[in-house]
């Protein structure tokens, strides 16, 4: 194949558009991970839900552009997630890791049940188009997957800046590195981990629907996402969120760059042979996190 | 809470009593639906429920004229990936039970009228439901006879079991070759087989542009494209072109990004391929988006779909295999040139009907549903019988021009039931001169409505 750099660049940065978009789907996990040491097994349905979520508010308003639906869906993810937070997550928060496992699982399964009795496993399609741009002559990057990346890296900036030049967020980060003590210094630590949970599926949201811009979805390709995030979470480290948004980006690079020498079937193996190496040699991820 | 032992003994006696109970209540139960959504429909002209075992033989009135009522078992994907093309293909099957139906059945020689009723469930697009599925149609609802579901991957797997359980099954939606390279002798196919889907697409390459050389292959990793794809590529090599790539994406691939990449980095000028519906559309749709230099593009399946229009322009200039066109030119005539039978109504009929039915253009999905009812009705007329056996003779010294195109079946053991008389046609979408898009048949070129476009825009 002609390795000249606009190939070259062409591979990568349909990459890394959609590696930042992932990214914001890891962060999403890792959050929640690393504030309260819960794996969030329900992280794939919800993020299909907002696939779903912004299809059916597009439908349901008759509106011509996703965008605005997407908001809503991102929005409401938000009281969604810390709902369920209160009702499955609370009660098992203090106990073995096992027991908030299953219990994010059975969310997991209720959730597949419900979305399956009520879409069916057919595709579903969000019919609209932004054109497309191109670069120096013989790139072409759809307009669409190039706001997708803008957004995911504006919600990126927007949740470091939330966490770190806000109160409340420096309230969950407090809780992160000691409930404890922060509870004893005044911080609603309850209020705060369900807050914590719903930004989390809010970020799993919001990634979620902007996917549902660019690919038609069906109810099982959150699990897709689920597992990317699993390997970009232990990229970028574990309960660090700005890691996660580089191995994203990490991960972009390899579904950019594996197509051109393998054939594209590969890339997942690569992935997860990534994945099991950095588990194996550096646990607590690339950028440094809980292990 | 703590119990005793024997308290607890004694629960357990009772619980195991009361599930051997629960357990001879729902096995002579009726109707217990498998688990998930199936719906099992019975249609009947002649009158009798569908449900548990059906006799096929049910006397009625007057001694000379006998009424038999035979059962039709198929599966219908009314969920899953395949239910556009098999929604299309059920509506055509039960639009021929309802003209045979509405016709008072079909009148044998000896006095008896053969009428129908079918049984179908929701397989769900899934092989492991299929396999169950009809199982259950050829042992617990005795089906006379078979119709296969859409899709090669989902016929391979009732194949199987037709031929375990020696019930004659016509497969119709399933192209591919190896389902009758297995030494079945049951199993016959309505379709030109996958081996010569593109082979086509390849001689309207050589005649409208002989300096077009490098074809890329980029297909869905499924029985059936694959075989296409095979097929076509030892045929393209065959004829001199170069085949710069030949690459096959998962079934459920939503992201096309880097085959779109390598096409153009590979210089491609011409890409033949697709799968099924759903992907072949995304395809399509992200090939137009990411503007991709190429000169010719046929896919297979999704094309000739109705609703692949919604593409809008993204549909321009695509090119499709299909098995069946409306503008069709299947004639008695034709037949008489040819020197053969012909049976059934024509293209122009059959689309009529079908319109009036359903409100919608019918697509060869549809097409292929009737035509498996009317050759299964043309067989039980040629053999003037019902019994299975004669029913499988004639299928295997058929050779007959209907709506569809001429059906004759191979009878060598080795491709026993291989569709060796249908051929493809390849149709175009264009835009006409209002800007209205039209699906238009661009080849064999005697049957064509519209000379082809391109390149592609």
């Amino acid at each position: 194949m002609a390795l000249d750099w606009t190939t070259v660049l062409s591979f990568l940065i349909d990459g890394l558009m959609l590696g930042f978009v992932f990214g914001v789907a890891a962060m999403g996990l890792t959050l929640i991970w690393g504030v309260m040491d819960v794996i969030n097994l329900a992280h794939g349905p919800l993020i299909a839900l907002a696939m779903f979520g912004v299809y059916l508010i597009m439908n349901f308003l008759g509106l011509s552009n996703p965008y605005p639906a997407l908001l809503l869906t991102t929005l409401l993810a938000l009281p969604v997630g810390m709902g369920i937070y209160y009702l499955a997550v609370h009660r098992v928060i203090d106990a073995p890791h096992l027991s908030s496992l299953l219990a994010t699982y059975s969310v997991n399964m209720m959730l597949m049940g419900v979305m399956n009795a009520v879409f069916g496993g057919a595709p579903r399609n969000i019919d609209f188009s932004l054109g497309s741009i191109t670069l120096f002559g013989n790139i072409v990057i759809p307009t669409a997957r190039l706001v997708a990346a803008l957004a995911a890296i504006l919600i990126a900036a927007a949740l470091y800046f939330f966490l770190y030049r806000t109160r409340v967020g420096r309230y969950i980060r407090a809780v992160t590195d000691n409930r404890d003590a922060a509870e004893l210094v005044g911080v609603p630590s309850t209020t705060i981990l369900a807050l914590s949970f719903g930004l989390g599926v809010l970020l799993a949201a919001f990634a979620g629907g902007l996917i549902a811009t660019i690919f038609p979805f069906t109810i099982f390709d959150g699990g897709r996402y689920e597992l990317k995030s699993f390997v970009i979470g232990v990229l970028g480290g574990l309960g660090n969120p700005i890691g996660s948004l580089f191995g994203g980006l990490i991960l972009g690079v390899i579904e950019g760059l594996v197509p051109m020498f393998l054939e594209t079937s590969w890339t997942p193996v690569i992935e997860f042979g990534l994945f099991v190496f950095i588990l194996l040699v550096r646990p607590t991820g690339l950028f440094g996190g809980k292990s | 809470m703590k119990f005793g032992k024997k308290t607890l003994w004694v629960m357990l006696v009772l619980l195991l009593v009361f599930a051997l109970a629960l357990a001879a209540c729902g096995g002579k139960g009726e109707e217990a639906a498998p688990s998930g959504e199936s719906s099992s429909t019975a249609e009947t002209g002649g009158g009798t429920e569908s449900g548990g075992a059906t006799e096929s033989g049910t006397e009625s009135g007057a001694a000379e004229a006998k009424e038999v009522v035979l059962t039709i078992g198929f599966t219908e994907s009314q969920t899953g990936k395949y239910n556009v093309s098999s929604g299309r293909q059920v509506k055509g099957l039960k639009l021929w039970l309802k003209h045979i139906n509405e016709a008072g059945g079909i009148k044998l020689s000896d006095g008896t009228v053969v009428k129908f009723e079918t049984v179908s469930y929701d397989d769900e697009s899934s092989k492991d439901r299929v396999q169950e599925l009809y199982t259950r149609l050829a042992t617990e609802d005795d089906a006379d006879f078979l119709i296969s579901p859409y899709s090669s991957g989902l016929t391979a797997a009732a194949a199987v079991i037709a031929e375990q359980y020696g019930k004659v099954m016509i497969t119709t939606g399933a192209a591919s070759d190896s389902i009758y390279k297995q030494g079945y002798t049951q199993v016959f196919q309505i379709y030109t087989p996958a081996s010569r889907y593109l082979t086509g697409a390849v001689d309207i390459l050589q005649k409208v542009d002989p300096n077009l050389k490098k074809i890329a292959f980029v297909y869905e990793d499924s029985k059936f494209a694959t075989s296409v794809v095979t097929a076509a590529k030892e045929y393209a090599e065959s004829k001199g072109y170069e085949v710069v790539l030949f690459e096959g994406y998962a079934p459920d691939t939503t992201d096309f990004g880097p085959f779109i990449n390598k096409i153009v980095g590979k210089g491609a000028e011409a890409i033949l391929g697709g799968g099924h519906f759903q992907d072949g559309s995304t395809f399509a749709r992200q090939l137009h988006e990411e503007g991709v230099p190429v000169k010719f593009v046929a896919l297979l399946v999704a094309p000739p779909e109705p609703d692949f229009a919604e593409l809008g322009d993204a549909a321009v200039g695509i090119v499709g295999p299909s098995q069946w066109e409306p503008q069709a030119q299947y004639t008695p005539e034709a037949a008489n040139e040819l020197g053969i039978e012909w049976f059934g109504p024509t293209s122009k009929e059959f689309v009529d009907a079908y319109v009036a039915e359903y409100g919608e253009e019918p697509s060869y999905h549809s097409a292929g549903g009737y035509a498996a009812g009317l050759i299964l009705e043309k067989a039980i007329r040629a053999a003037d019988s019902t019994d299975p056996a004669k029913v499988k003779d004639a299928l295997d010294a058929m050779d007959v021009l209907i709506f569809f195109g001429r059906i004759k079946f191979e009878t060598a053991p080795e491709a026993h039931g291989l569709q060796i008389g249908h051929e493809m046609v390849y149709v175009q979408w264009q835009k006409d001169d209002q800007g209205n898009l039209k699906k238009e048949v661009v080849w064999p070129e005697a049957g064509a409505t519209a000379e082809l476009l391109y390149p592609k825009p």
